[in-house]
């Protein structure tokens, strides 16, 4: 059953404290070629029966994001792409 | 007859025992109100305490706001009733719309917990009307996601309706738009405030007594409301 996958990401406009942390401490790793990190949410959604695109729309509109500083994508994944199956 | 304000106690709510100490202090009678429960048990008002409801798990706020309590002051705050939102409860009041805005994670990434003077610009607002214009009040801080942000637009509009409720000076503890550290709706009944006046309304306890004014305002404005 294909698995709904939501990826979460704070807007552009709004700063990222733990993006450029992390960005900053990846000269230490020897890599001084990356000019911004910036770091997101994904979420992984099973519906019980088929998956539900609009349903999925409305939950992370509702709960899984915040409008005011977040967006967000919705997709749709077969299971074994996702990283429940590798494992 | 006394006024009764309820306290909500989410699982991981902190601050809900000082909040309704600080009730009791003002002359108010505290009423506790449990998340889980759609029942407000006749409370003139509301507050929403500090701490980490659901254990800030997905975003601070974002779940508590679907707490069978919260639809409904959600509902009673449209219709006027007054309702306090303090650090956990300010992100709560953003999370259900009924504040402009969000509170992101401090820009340095640090928790800042200390003593921290406010200048309180809107005396207008049902938990504000015991201060002057301008007042500088000194209550505890202490959050790790108090950084409020908005859009330009919002932020325009907060300050030129009288909204930005007080400001952090002698230093912004988190990075806040603007020195932002309370705000209310265009009512003037729903207030956020990130640092803790509950915190402040003992000598034993606080650094001052300064906090004591947001739980009186309350009272003079249900003196003052129609019934």
């Amino acid at each position: 059953m294909p698995r709904v996958v939501v990826d979460v990401m704070l807007k552009p406009e709004i700063l990222d404290p733990q993006g450029q942390a992390v960005a900053n401490a990846l000269p230490r790793l020897g890599v001084s070629d990356v000019a911004s990190v910036r770091i997101g949410r994904r979420i992984e959604i099973d519906f019980t029966g088929e998956p539900d695109l609009d349903r999925a729309r409305e939950i992370a509109d509702k709960l899984l994001a915040n409008p005011v500083i977040e967006d967000f994508t919705v997709r749709l994944v077969e299971t074994d792409e996702t990283a429940g199956a590798r494992s | 007859m006394t006024a009764r304000v309820g306290v909500v106690t989410f699982p991981g709510s902190l601050d809900d025992g000082d909040a309704a100490r600080a009730v009791r202090i003002a002359g108010a009678e505290p009423v506790r109100l449990w998340h889980g429960d759609p029942e407000l048990h006749g409370v003139d008002a509301v507050v929403l305490p500090g701490g980490f409801s659901y254990g800030d798990y997905l975003r601070c706020g974002a779940i508590a706001r679907f707490a069978p309590v919260m639809e409904t002051i959600v509902d009673a705050a449209r219709g006027g009733l007054p309702v306090l939102g303090i650090c956990n409860g300010f992100q709560i009041l953003c999370e259900a719309h009924l504040l402009p805005g969000a509170l992101t994670r401090n820009q340095h990434l640090h928790f800042r917990n200390r003593d921290q003077v406010l200048r309180v610009e809107s005396v207008g607002t049902a938990w504000t009307n015991a201060f002057q214009p301008g007042q500088e009040i000194l209550i505890p801080v202490k959050n790790g996601e108090g950084c409020y942000v908005a859009d330009t637009a919002t932020l325009d509009a907060l300050e030129g309706e009288g909204r930005v409720v007080a400001r952090y000076l002698g230093g912004n503890p988190n990075g806040s738009q603007r020195d932002i550290a309370a705000i209310t709706n265009a009512a003037g009944n729903v207030v956020g405030i990130m640092p803790h006046p509950e915190h402040a309304v003992e000598a034993l306890t606080g650094p001052s007594l300064d906090g004591l004014g947001f739980f009186t305002s309350v009272l003079k404005h249900l003196v003052g409301a129609p019934a």
